[in-house]
C-alpha cells in the first residue's frame, strides 16, 4: 500500500490509483485551489494557482527531503512517499500572487456577472487573495461577443485557463475554440465563419471557472444564489445523464451535468441542457376532465376521480394499457397493478419509442442516443414480467382496430407531439378511453378521462438507461396546480395508505421482478448497473 | 587569453559559404572518417568527455543530454537545431549560418549520427532571410554531394534535414516551445516531465541543440576532447556540480563600444578584456556604466564587476542569471537605468507567451509601473513592488513553466538592486511631491500606455 503525506497526514493510495496532488489532498478534505486543471481534461499546469511544496519521504529512514521550488499540484503525481505541503507561508504567498495577477486586468464586474456566487475567482479571492489592489493598471471592461448560438464570451473576464479550448479539442474533437494573440493580450476566440457549434457546446460554460463564458439560454435570467440545485436525470434520451436541476420557486432555470463516471462523466449535451422549456409551456394540460354523456368535457375534482374511474373501469370489460417509455419504473409498475385489478387478462403494451436521427458518439465516448426517452429498458422489463413478452404499440393499435378492448388507458408524457389524427382515430370505437398526457393531442381530445400528467423535473422515481443502469431521483419542482404526477395518482387510485412513497414501490418491484432485484439495496447517486448485478447473481 | 579561431576560421573568405570552399578547407573529411570508422556511441563518448556545454543559453552538458535518449528505441528519433536566435544582442548563430553553413551542417550530421536521429529540423528565426538562403543552398548541395539523404557516403546511415522558418516569436527559442511550434501549434512551452529526450517532437524522442553547439561538435570530433579541454576554464574544485567551461565561444559584442561584432575567444575571457581588446573600448571615450553579460535576460554587471570571467559560472557569482548566449551589451555612463529597465520589460511583456499567469500578468504589471515612473509619477514603493515581481516569477521560484519569466525577472532584480540609488534619485527628482505615496495609484490613461 502506497502512502502519501499531505500536510503531515498520511493518505493511503491503492496501487492502481493515479492521483495528483489536488486529488490526494481532496481525500483529506483539503482544497488546493486551481483553475486550469479539470479531471476530464489534459493537464497544462498554466494557471499556477495550485502551487504547493513537495518532497519525498525516504522509505527506510523516514527522512523527508523537500524540493526547493514550488510545483503545481495538478502536475505532481502522488506516489509512495510523496509529500505535499499546502499551507506553508511560501504556498500562501504564491497563491496570493496568482490571485492578484489574475485580477489585474479583470473588470471586476461581479454585480452584472452571471457567474457571481459560483465563481472560483471570487471564492479564491476571499480565501487566498490580498485585501488591497496594488496594481496601477486600469482594468478592462466587459467586452462581449458570441461564440455561437449557445455561448457568449465576456472577453475580459477570462483568466486564460484554456479549459474550454481543451474541451473542444479533446472531448468533442471539433476544435472551434482557440487562443488568439499573445501575452496579456490573449483572448479566446473562434475562427471567422466557424462558430462554436457542436452538440456539447454548453459544457464550456460549466468548465469556465469564471464568468467569461456565458450561457445565452440562461444569461441574466436568475442569480445563482436564488436557485436550489436538485439531483436529477436528464430525460432527453436513453443515455440518462446525471444532472443538477437548478430551480427557484418551482421554475427551472438551467440544467447542469452532475458528475457520474458511469454515465456522462462531467458532461451533458445541448439537446438535454436546453430541452426543458416545455415544462413551463403555457399550453400544458392542467385540468382533470371527464366527458359527460352530452359529449362535453367537464372538470372533475380530484376527490371525485377514484370512485367514478373505478366504477367505469369495473363495468368496461376487456382492458388494455399503454405504458410510455417516459414513465418511471414505479409508475409503470403501479399502472400494471391498477389495470390488472379490473381485468387480470388486460393487455399491457409499450407506447411509441421516439427515435430521432442516429446515435452520435464523441471521441471521448460520450454518446447522444437517437432514442429520445429515458426509460424504455425499465418499462420493457415491467411489461415483460407482466405479459411474458413485450407488446408493441403497433400490435396494440391493430388489436384496438379489431375491437378487442372495451377500455384503454394510455400514458403519454412525451415532450413533443407524438400521435397524429389518423392513429388517434383508431381509438374512436373504444368505449372507455383514459389518456394521461402533458399536452393536447388528437388522442387527448377523444379521451373520456383527460388526466394531466407530470413532466420532467416533477417526476420522482427511477429510470433505467440504455446500458441497464438504474438511477433514482426525487422531484425538483412541484407540478402546476391541477396536475398530479402519474405515480401519485396511481398510488391514490390503488388506495394505498398515506402519502405516496416511491421508494417502497421500487422495493416491491425489486422483490417481484428478478431484473430489478439489485434495487432492494440503496441506489447510489450514480446509479446501479442492473445487468451486471443480474449476471453476477446468476453466476452464484 | 587567446586562441586560434576555430568556429570563425573561414568567416570572411568570399567562398566560405560554398561547398567547394568548405571542402577545400578540409570540410566533411571528419564526417567521412566518422561514418567509416566510428560508432555512434564513440561520438557520444568523445562529446561527453569534452564536457561541451550547450551554447544556447542554459549551458546544459550536451553529451549528457544525448544520453537521456532511450536505448534501443525503434525510432524515429528527431534532432532539432535551434536557430531561433532571438535573445536581444545575440547574433553568433547568424554569422555561422550565413558565413559557414557547411560547418553547421557537418556538426548537425555528426550529432544526428551520434544520437541515431533520422530527421533533423533546423528551426530558423524568421528575421534571417540570408541565413535561409545560404543554409538552403548548403543543404541542397549536401544532398547532391551525398552528404545528406539515403546512405550517406555509402554508409548505412540516412538523414533528412529540413529548414523550418519560424514566425518571429522569442518563445519559440525555448526548446519545448520550439517543438510545439514545429508541430504546427501555438508555441506554448510544455510541462516537464516528459522531457523532449523521452517524448518530444511528434511524441518521439527528440534532441534540441543550438547551432553553435553542433558547430563545436564538429570540431570536437575532428580534434578530440583533449584539444577542446585545453581551451577554457577548468571546473571549480569547490563546486562539485561544476563541470567546467571548456572550448571556444562566440561572443557578440554590441552596445556602446567602438567596434561591435562577433568575436571568438576562449570561455572565461573577462568582460573588460572583451570590451577593451576586441571592442576597442567604450565608444566616444566614455566610461562603461554597466554591461549585460549574455543577452538581456541574464541581468546586469556593474562597472565594478566587469572583471568577472565570462564562463558558465562567472556571471552567476556576480548575481546574474548565467552566461546565457554570451551576448555582451555595453551601456555607457549616459544611459538612464530606468530607460534600460523599461526597454527590457517592454521586450519581455511583448514576448511572454501568456500561458502561465505570473509571467503573463507580472511582465505587464512591471512594464506599466516603469511607464508610470518614466512619466514622472513614480513612487519609491514601486521599486519594492518591482522587486517582488522579479523575485516571484520564473522557474526558479517554481511559478512558471519555462525560463522566459526568469529572463524577465533578472534585469529587474539586477537593475534595482545594483542601481537602487539611481532609481530612487530619478523617482524623487521626477515626482517631488508624490514619491513617498503608498496609496494605490490611479491607472494611467490607456492612450498613454499605447506604443
Amino acid at each position: 500500500m502506497a502512502v502519501a503525506l499531505v500536510n503531515g497526514v498520511e493518505v493511503e493510495l491503492d496501487s492502481h490509483e493515479k492521483l495528483n496532488g489536488i486529488q490526494v489532498a481532496a481525500r483529506l478534505g483539503i482544497e488546493i485551489p486551481h483553475y486550469c486543471w479539470h479531471p476530464g481534461l489534459s493537464v497544462v499546469a498554466s494557471c499556477r494557482m495550485c502551487l504547493v511544496e513537495t518532497g519525498t519521504r525516504d522509505p527506510d529512514t523516514g527522512e523527508i527531503s523537500m524540493v526547493p521550488k514550488l510545483v503545481p499540484a495538478c502536475q505532481t503525481p502522488a506516489r509512495d512517499g510523496t509529500v505535499f505541503v499546502t499551507n506553508s507561508d511560501k504556498v500562501r504567498q504564491a497563491r496570493a500572487m496568482v490571485e492578484e495577477d489574475l485580477l489585474i486586468h479583470h473588470p471586476i464586474d461581479c454585480p452584472i456577472c452571471d457567474k457571481a456566487g459560483e465563481c472560483l475567482l471570487q471564492d479564491y479571492h476571499f480565501k487566498h487573495g490580498q485585501g488591497q489592489r496594488r496594481a496601477d493598471i486600469r482594468p478592462f471592461t466587459s467586452r462581449r461577443r458570441p461564440m455561437g448560438d449557445t455561448v457568449t464570451l465576456f472577453v475580459d473576464r477570462c483568466v486564460m485557463c484554456s479549459r474550454c479550448v481543451r474541451f473542444t479539442r479533446e472531448i468533442t474533437g471539433t476544435s472551434e475554440l482557440m487562443v488568439v494573440n499573445r501575452g496579456s493580450h490573449e483572448e479566446i476566440d473562434v475562427f471567422p465563419g466557424y462558430p462554436l457549434a457542436n452538440r456539447l457546446s454548453g459544457n464550456v460554460v460549466d468548465l469556465c471557472p469564471v464568468g467569461a463564458l456565458g450561457d445565452r439560454h440562461f444569461l441574466y435570467r436568475q442569480r445563482v444564489w436564488f436557485m436550489t440545485s436538485h439531483a436529477g436525470i436528464c430525460t432527453g434520451c436513453s443515455t440518462g445523464c446525471s444532472i443538477w436541476i437548478d430551480e427557484n420557486q418551482d421554475r427551472v432555470y438551467r440544467l447542469k451535468p452532475r458528475t457520474n463516471p458511469h454515465v456522462n462523466q462531467w458532461w451533458m449535451c445541448d439537446d438535454g441542457r436546453y430541452g426543458f422549456d416545455y415544462i413551463h409551456n403555457a399550453e400544458r394540460q392542467t385540468r382533470r376532465r371527464v366527458r359527460e354523456k352530452d359529449g362535453q368535457h367537464v372538470e372533475l375534482e380530484g376527490s371525485e376521480l377514484p370512485d367514478r374511474l373505478t366504477r367505469d373501469l369495473k363495468s368496461a370489460g376487456r382492458l388494455a394499457a399503454v405504458l410510455s417509455p417516459h414513465m418511471t419504473v414505479e409508475a409503470a409498475y403501479l399502472l400494471t397493478q391498477f389495470i390488472r385489478q379490473f381485468d387480470p387478462q388486460a393487455m399491457l403494451a409499450m407506447g411509441p419509442v421516439p427515435v430521432v436521427g442516429a446515435d452520435e458518439t464523441f471521441p471521448n465516448g460520450f454518446c447522444i442516443h437517437a432514442e429520445k426517452c429515458p426509460n424504455r429498458r425499465g418499462v420493457e422489463e415491467v411489461l415483460a414480467h407482466a405479459m411474458g413478452r413485450i407488446v408493441t404499440w403497433d400490435e396494440l393499435t391493430e388489436a384496438v382496430a379489431s375491437r378487442s378492448f372495451d377500455g384503454v388507458w394510455i400514458a403519454g408524457g412525451y415532450p413533443s407531439p407524438w400521435i397524429d389524427e389518423t392513429s388517434a382515430r383508431t381509438f374512436d370505437d373504444v368505449g372507455l378511453l383514459i389518456v394521461q398526457d402533458v399536452f393536447d393531442s388528437p388522442l387527448w381530445r377523444r379521451a373520456d378521462y383527460q388526466l394531466p400528467g407530470g413532466a420532467f423535473a416533477e417526476q420522482e422515481g427511477s429510470y433505467v438507461n440504455v446500458a441497464d443502469r438504474i438511477q433514482s431521483v426525487s422531484w425538483a419542482i412541484r407540478p402546476p396546480a391541477g396536475v398530479e404526477t402519474e405515480v401519485r395518482l396511481l398510488w391514490r387510485l390503488l388506495e394505498r395508505p398515506g402519502l405516496c412513497r416511491v421508494r417502497d414501490v421500487l422495493h416491491e418491484v425489486a422483490v417481484e421482478i428478478p431484473y430489478f432485484h439489485e434495487a432492494v439495496h440503496e441506489i447510489p447517486p450514480t446509479g446501479l448497473d442492473l445487468k451486471t448485478a443480474m449476471l453476477a447473481a446468476s453466476m452464484d | 587569453m587567446d586562441c586560434e579561431p576555430v568556429l570563425l576560421a573561414h568567416v570572411g573568405r568570399p567562398d566560405s559559404h560554398t561547398l567547394s570552399g568548405y571542402e577545400a578547407a578540409g570540410g566533411y573529411t571528419t564526417l567521412r572518417q566518422t561514418l567509416r570508422d566510428a560508432t555512434p556511441q564513440k561520438i557520444v563518448d568523445v562529446v561527453k568527455e569534452s564536457a561541451l556545454r550547450g551554447r544556447g543559453g542554459a549551458g546544459f552538458p550536451c553529451g549528457l543530454k544525448w544520453t537521456f535518449l532511450p536505448q534501443n528505441h525503434p525510432g524515429p528519433i528527431y534532432m532539432c537545431i535551434n536557430a531561433d536566435e532571438s535573445e536581444p544582442g545575440t547574433f553568433n548563430n547568424r554569422i555561422l549560418m550565413e558565413e559557414d553553413p557547411h560547418q553547421v551542417l557537418e556538426g548537425t550530421i555528426l550529432s544526428c549520427y551520434a544520437t541515431r536521429a533520422s530527421t533533423a529540423y533546423i528551426y530558423l528565426r524568421y528575421e534571417y532571410p540570408q541565413c535561409l538562403k545560404r543554409l538552403q543552398a548548403a543543404i541542397d548541395a549536401c544532398y547532391d554531394a551525398g552528404y545528406l539523404g539515403k546512405n550517406i557516403l555509402g554508409s548505412d546511415y540516412s538523414l533528412e534535414v529540413t529548414i523550418h522558418r519560424g514566425a518571429a516569436a522569442y518563445i519559440c527559442g525555448e526548446e519545448t516551445g520550439l517543438i510545439e511550434s514545429l508541430e504546427g501549434k501555438r508555441a506554448w512551452p510544455r510541462i516537464k516531465p516528459p522531457f523532449p529526450a523521452v517524448e518530444g517532437l511528434f511524441r518521439k524522442p527528440t534532441v534540441v541543440n543550438n547551432v553553435e553547439t553542433v558547430a563545436c561538435v564538429r570540431h570536437i570530433v575532428q580534434r578530440g576532447a583533449a584539444w577542446f579541454k585545453s581551451i577554457g576554464v577548468p571546473p571549480d574544485p569547490d563546486n562539485p556540480r561544476d563541470i567546467g567551461s571548456f572550448g571556444p565561444k562566440l561572443y557578440c559584442l554590441s552596445g556602446h563600444v567602438e567596434r561591435p561584432g562577433c568575436y571568438e575567444a576562449p570561455l572565461g575571457i573577462s568582460c573588460r578584456e572583451l570590451i577593451e581588446r576586441f571592442g576597442g573600448g567604450v565608444w566616444k571615450g566614455r566610461r562603461a556604466k554597466a554591461a549585460i553579460p549574455g543577452g538581456i535576460s541574464m541581468g546586469l554587471l556593474t562597472a565594478a564587476e566587469l572583471d568577472v570571467p565570462l564562463d558558465f559560472v562567472g556571471p552567476v557569482k556576480a548575481g546574474c542569471l548565467g552566461l546565457g548566449t554570451a551576448a555582451v551589451v555595453v551601456l555607457d555612463e549616459t544611459v538612464r537605468m530606468v530607460d534600460f529597465l523599461h526597454n527590457s520589460c517592454r521586450f519581455f511583456k511583448h514576448e511572454s507567451c501568456g500561458q502561465c499567469t505570473p509571467c503573463r500578468e507580472g511582465t505587464d504589471w512591471a512594464l506599466q509601473m516603469l511607464e508610470r515612473i518614466r512619466a514622472g509619477r513614480g513612487r519609491l514603493i514601486d521599486l519594492d513592488l518591482l522587486l517582488e515581481i522579479g523575485d516571484s516569477i520564473g522557474i526558479m521560484p517554481g511559478t512558471t513553466i519555462c525560463g522566459l519569466a526568469d529572463g524577465a525577472a533578472w534585469p529587474i532584480k539586477n537593475a534595482i538592486r545594483k542601481f537602487r540609488d539611481e532609481f530612487e534619485h530619478t523617482i524623487r527628482a521626477t515626482n517631488p511631491h508624490g514619491y513617498m505615496a503608498t496609496d494605490p495609484v490611479p491607472a494611467l490613461e490607456m492612450h498613454a500606455l499605447q506604443h
